[in-house]
Parts: C-alpha cells; sequence; structure tokens
C-alpha cells in the first residue's frame, strides 16, 4: 500500500522542479497583475498602500478613447499584416517549391529578415524611411517623385510595410514545409485528371495545406497583437496616437504616465484577446483530432 | 480506339540512363503488362506514358500522334496508382467527378456517370466518405473508379494491387480481370507480380536493367523464353537450371552434368548441335519433371528428396542433384518417401537450353 502510494508520486516529485519555476516565474506575476489591476496604483506605492477601486479601472479604459483608439490601431495592424503575409508567404512558397538550381541559397535569403533582432529591424526601417536622407525618398526623388512623409502622415502604413518584410518568411517557411509534405501522387493525378497549374493549388494543395495554414495564421496573429520593438523604435506610437499599438500604450502607462492599475488592466484586456485567440488554435486542432478519430473507427468498422 | 507506340524510348536521370531505347507497339484495346524486377524502368515507361517523366530521347505515339510535349491531360488517359493518390478531402463521389467537374460538364452528367461507375464497383453506399473512412481495397476501388469515369481512351495502371494484403489482391485481380471484359479499352498495367501479368495480360512485356527482354502472348512467353532471365522470371515455383556440356555419343546428342546425363530428343538435339558452344545451361520447370521409378537414364533426373512442402492440391519437393538444387511440383497425390534418391522423368517438351555465357535460348 505504502509502496503503491510511493510509486504514484514518484513522477510528480520529478515534476516538482518544473512546477515550483513555473510558479514563481509565471503564475506569481500573472496572478499579481490581475490583483494589481482592480487597485490604484502609482508605482511609488508598494501595493501594499494602494486603494483597492473594484472594476473601475476597466471600466475607465473601456470609455478612454485613447485605449480604443489603441485597441483600434493593434486590431488593424495585426489583421492588415497578417493577411498581406499569408498571402505573400504563400504565394512565394507556391512558387519556389520546385528544384531549381540554387533554390536552398534563395530559400535562406528569404528567411533571412526573420533572424534579424527587432530593435535593429526598427532602426534599419527608420533610417531607410527618413524624409530627406532615407534610402526610399532619395530613390523617389532621383527618379524625379514626391517623397512620401513615410513615418508621418503614412506611419501606420510604414510600420506595416517593415512588419510584412520581417515575418513574411515565417508564412513562407511554414508553407513551404506543408506544400512539400503533400502527397506528391494526388498532384499526379490531379495532373492527369486536366487540372491547370492554377486548378492544381485551388482544388488540392490549398485544401490540403489549410489545416498548416490555420494555425500558422493564429500564431501570427498572437504575434502581431503583442509586436512592440520594432513600431517603438521607429515611432514611438506617433504622431499622435497613429501607431501607437496596446503593447507600448501599456508601456507608456506604466512608466509615463504613472499609472500601474490601469495598465494591469490593459493587459488584462490584451491577454483576454490573446487567450481567445490561443483557445480558438486549440479548439482547431481538437476538431481535427476528432475528425481523424471518427475517420478511423469508420474505416475499421468497414474492414 | 487509338494505338500506342514508343519509338526508340530513352530516360535518362543527369548521366544515368535508365531506359535503353524502348521499342514497343500496343494493339488497340489490348491489355498490356509491363513486368519485370524493381528498378527495371517499366514504372518509369509508364509514367513516360502518362506525361508524368519527360522523354530524354525518342518519341511516344498515341495513334501515330508524336505526344511527348504535350501535358497528360492532353493525352486522353486515366491512370490508377500504386498508393490510390486519392484527394483526402474530397469525398468518394468528388474524387471520382473531379475530371468531369474540371471539364465543365453539365451536373446531371456528372451525378449519372459517378452512379453508373460506383454501381459497378460495388460503392454506391459510400459516395459520401471520404478516403480516410474507407478500406484499403474500396479506396482501391474508389481508384478505379476515378479512372472509369473519364471515358479515357486509354487506362494506366502502375502496380494498383501491390498495397494490398493477399487475400484482397486475389479478388481485386479477379475483379480487375472482370472489368476488363466489360471495358473495351486500352490498358497498360504495370506490376513486379508475374501472377498478375500471366492472369491478366492479352501481351506481357518483361523488362529487365531497362530493356525489354521479350514480349507476347503469356503463353508464348512461358512455353518459348528467349532467355534464361525471362524464363527464370515467369513462373511458380520458378524453372530450375542446371550446368551442362553439350555430348556427341553414339551418334546421339547428351546433356551431361552433375549427377545426370540426358540424352536430348530429335528437335533440341538438333538446335544444340547447331549451336557451337558446349557450355550450356538447362532449363526444366518444376511441373516438367514427374515421378517415375521405371523411368530410364538417359530421360530422367536422379533426384534426393530434401524437403517436401505441402501446399493443398500440390506439393513441392526441394531435390538434390548433384550439389544443385532442383524444385519439383507434384499432385499430392503420389507419396514421397523424403531423404532417399528418387527418379523424375522429364518432360522433353518441358526441356530449354541457354548459352552459359550469353544466357539467351538455344
Amino acid at each position: 500500500m505504502q509502496r503503491a502510494t510511493l510509486n504514484r508520486m514518484t513522477p510528480y516529485a520529478f515534476m516538482a522542479p518544473a512546477a515550483i519555476v513555473m510558479v514563481i516565474a509565471l503564475l506569481y506575476p500573472l496572478l499579481y497583475m490581475v490583483w494589481g489591476s482592480f487597485r490604484d496604483w502609482n508605482p511609488a506605492q508598494t501595493i501594499g498602500e494602494t486603494e483597492f477601486v473594484g472594476f473601475k479601472n476597466y471600466v475607465t479604459l473601456f470609455y478612454d478613447p485613447a485605449f480604443r483608439e489603441s485597441l483600434s490601431v493593434t486590431l488593424r495592424f495585426a489583421v492588415i499584416v497578417v493577411g498581406v503575409e499569408m498571402v505573400i508567404g504563400v504565394g512565394l512558397a507556391l512558387l519556389l517549391d520546385r528544384n531549381i538550381r540554387g533554390m536552398s541559397v534563395l530559400r535562406t535569403l528569404f528567411i533571412l529578415p526573420m533572424m534579424i533582432a527587432p530593435v535593429v529591424v526598427g532602426l534599419m526601417w527608420r533610417y531607410m524611411y527618413h524624409p530627406t536622407v532615407g534610402t526610399f525618398n532619395r530613390f523617389l526623388k532621383s527618379i524625379g517623385l514626391e517623397g512620401v512623409d513615410w513615418l508621418g502622415q503614412n506611419a501606420l502604413m510604414s510600420v506595416i510595410i517593415a512588419d510584412i518584410w520581417q515575418w513574411t518568411p515565417f508564412i513562407f517557411i511554414l508553407a513551404l514545409a506543408a506544400l512539400q509534405s503533400l502527397p506528391r501522387s494526388a498532384l499526379e493525378a490531379a495532373r492527369i485528371d486536366g487540372a491547370t497549374p492554377w486548378q492544381q493549388i485551388w482544388h488540392i494543395k490549398i485544401p490540403l495545406m489549410m489545416p498548416v495554414l490555420i494555425v500558422t495564421c493564429l500564431l501570427r496573429l498572437i504575434d502581431a497583437f503583442k509586436v512592440l520593438e520594432v513600431i517603438l523604435v521607429m515611432t514611438e506610437g506617433g504622431p499622435g496616437l497613429s501607431t501607437e499599438i496596446l503593447a507600448l500604450r501599456i508601456s507608456r502607462t506604466a512608466t509615463e504616465f504613472r499609472e500601474l492599475g490601469v495598465a494591469a488592466a490593459m493587459s488584462n484586456y490584451l491577454l483576454m484577446l490573446l487567450l481567445i485567440l490561443t483557445a480558438l488554435m486549440f479548439a482547431y486542432t481538437k476538431i481535427q483530432e476528432a475528425r481523424e478519430a471518427r475517420l478511423r473507427t469508420a474505416a475499421e468498422e468497414d474492414l | 480506339m487509338p494505338t500506342i507506340r514508343l519509338d526508340n524510348l530513352v530516360k535518362r536521370y543527369g548521366a544515368v540512363e535508365v531506359l535503353h531505347g524502348i521499342d514497343l507497339s500496343m494493339e488497340e484495346n489490348e491489355f498490356t503488362v509491363l513486368v519485370g524486377p524493381s528498378g527495371c524502368g517499366k514504372s518509369t515507361t509508364l509514367r513516360m506514358i502518362a506525361g508524368l517523366e519527360s522523354v530524354s530521347e525518342g518519341e511516344i505515339y498515341i495513334d501515330d500522334r508524336p505526344v511527348s510535349h504535350l501535358e497528360p491531360k492532353e493525352r486522353d488517359l486515366a491512370m490508377v496508382f500504386q498508393d490510390y493518390a486519392l484527394y483526402p478531402h474530397m469525398n468518394v463521389a468528388k474524387n471520382m467527378s473531379f475530371a468531369l467537374r474540371l471539364e465543365k460538364r453539365p451536373k446531371a452528367e456528372i451525378d449519372r456517370k459517378v452512379r453508373e461507375v460506383a454501381d459497378m464497383l460495388g460503392l454506391t453506399p459510400f459516395l459520401h466518405r471520404k478516403p480516410g473512412e474507407l478500406s484499403g481495397g474500396q479506396r482501391q476501388r474508389v481508384a478505379m473508379g476515378r479512372a472509369l469515369t473519364r471515358d479515357s481512351a486509354t487506362f494506366l495502371f502502375d502496380e494498383p494491387l501491390s498495397n494490398l494484403d493477399a487475400k484482397l489482391r486475389g479478388q481485386m485481380r479477379a475483379e480487375l480481370a472482370l472489368m476488363r471484359q466489360r471495358v473495351h479499352k486500352n490498358m497498360i498495367y504495370v506490376t513486379h507480380d508475374q501472377i498478375e501479368a500471366m492472369t491478366l495480360a492479352d501481351r506481357i512485356v518483361v523488362m529487365h536493367g531497362g530493356y525489354i527482354q521479350q514480349q507476347g502472348t503469356p503463353e508464348e512467353l512461358f512455353k518459348h523464353p528467349v532467355n534464361k532471365f525471362v524464363a527464370g522470371f515467369l513462373g511458380t515455383p520458378p524453372m530450375n537450371f542446371l550446368d551442362a556440356e553439350v555430348v556427341d555419343r553414339d551418334g546421339a546428342v547428351w546433356l551431361i552434368g552433375k549427377g545426370f546425363e540426358l540424352a536430348l530428343d530429335g528437335e533440341h538435339a538438333a538446335a544444340a548441335k547447331a549451336h557451337r558452344k558446349r557450355h550450356v545451361t538447362l532449363g526444366i520447370r518444376p511441373s516438367d519433371l514427374d515421378f517415375d521409378a521405371e523411368a530410364g537414364n538417359e530421360t530422367s533426373l536422379e533426384l534426393r528428396v530434401i524437403v517436401s512442402e505441402y501446399i493443398g492440391a500440390h506439393s513441392v519437393l526441394m531435390c538434390d542433384c548433384g550439389g544443385q538444387q532442383v524444385v519439383v511440383e507434384l499432385k499430392s497425390e503420389t507419396p514421397i518417401p523424403l531423404g532417399e534418391t528418387l527418379r523424375f522423368r522429364v518432360n522433353p517438351a518441358g526441356m530449354h537450353l541457354f548459352d552459359r555465357e550469353t544466357e539467351n535460348a538455344i
């Protein structure tokens, strides 16, 4: 009896160190943030000295036009970048899924942007976007066109372009991997059935890649909602609030406005948004697994 | 119906030549089987006819029209793949109608066609299932159904039965033979299984090492193989080969090998005499040996029986003849004591002589 209990406990003993680290590093700060979001909290105070205000922070934020603007910028940013990245990434993968000499070098080149630190990417684009000495405007002027006010009038578009440049490769490599694992013979069958290259893409390749594409898309969305460094370096959220994404607003609320409680509440809104996306992703994989299990049982019944 | 002709077809992958000039012409409505061991080039040949592999040299003619520059869809053919190659995301009906839907045929016609073929193949209850929900045999039938709905002039089969278990394979082979009777089309079938080849083919093409070894009806190839490879490849259990010397003695022509001396009959004697070289290989099929204690020395082999495998109506005996293994196939009724040396009469018509160096039939 004693021995059996011990045996049952053994795995938990092995898991304990990891569990303790997780509680300290993940759960503690998270609960601390949730706790802080219900308080009126100035950085000068310890959390014990702060006043409990209930849902006031959340309610205030809900009606705060600046927060709403920031949320809307974030949503627009995320939806546009992920949408465009999916189209370009999948398109490139479809285009480069072939054996041409030098293709492996080309593929490596394509994924380089992803490997550059975001701060460096931000600086790089900031200089390229510079109104007078930046690469883009100098080029435009050299061919006789007007310069564009990249980080002024068109700031959101400019940061979107930078993000697309950096993260399209992520979708490209995943889509390429998905493409290369497609059953070759099904594609050959489609050729014999008379499908043109376009029809092969629409009727065979894309549907078969769908599971990978959906998960990729959700992963990128989650990432896009948390974007900070590149925009911080390029525009610091400006001009005005035009590129002030949530992560930036949270950090400014905490440091400039010295409202830790509000910042915590804002983080919680963002967290909830991400949780929904993550839940969607898990739900999708669960549905896929359930479907496969159902297929297997159905096939076994008919053997 | 078109006829298909291959003219000096060559395939190279880089510097490696895998097909060395294949010449082949298939009659209208003929069931042609390309058979050979793996790596012999049979699948490559089929895929070149299908248009899935490019042609390095030579030409493929369908109805005297060169097609090697055409896309697969322009060649009017349907293909059944070894791994079925069904579209996993479409149900059975969609799989079968894919080609017709691409052609934008009227919906009523597509429905009718799919129902007709599904009826013929017993797939009607499964039309709404996805391939993942089907067993191996059913998937195989869907693959066949997809080819049939197309109404193409030519059907290509790339080892369609090799992924099935033995029992199902036998069943599907019979179904194929039945389909063959109902559907009158050109069929080209690739397999490494000589039983499939023998049972299904109007014409067998035996390939080996990127060359065609021999082509003809199953009976022609079985009775008159042109070389040792074809002789050994077709037939189960495979043909026995014994090294022997051709010797003239007392006005007759004899074959003398380790543990046997056989007198050749007129036809074989003349052929052996005409052949200059003396070193030959004697080929005898296991079914051309028969237990006969009274047989004379000059018409029989003396074999020591080592193992007897009972396989129902027949038994297969593994025997020893002067250090070389000889397999004999007998009716099971004949009781054969193991370990004893017995006489087995050789059917004179079943003797095959091959040049030992070139391995060609004499």
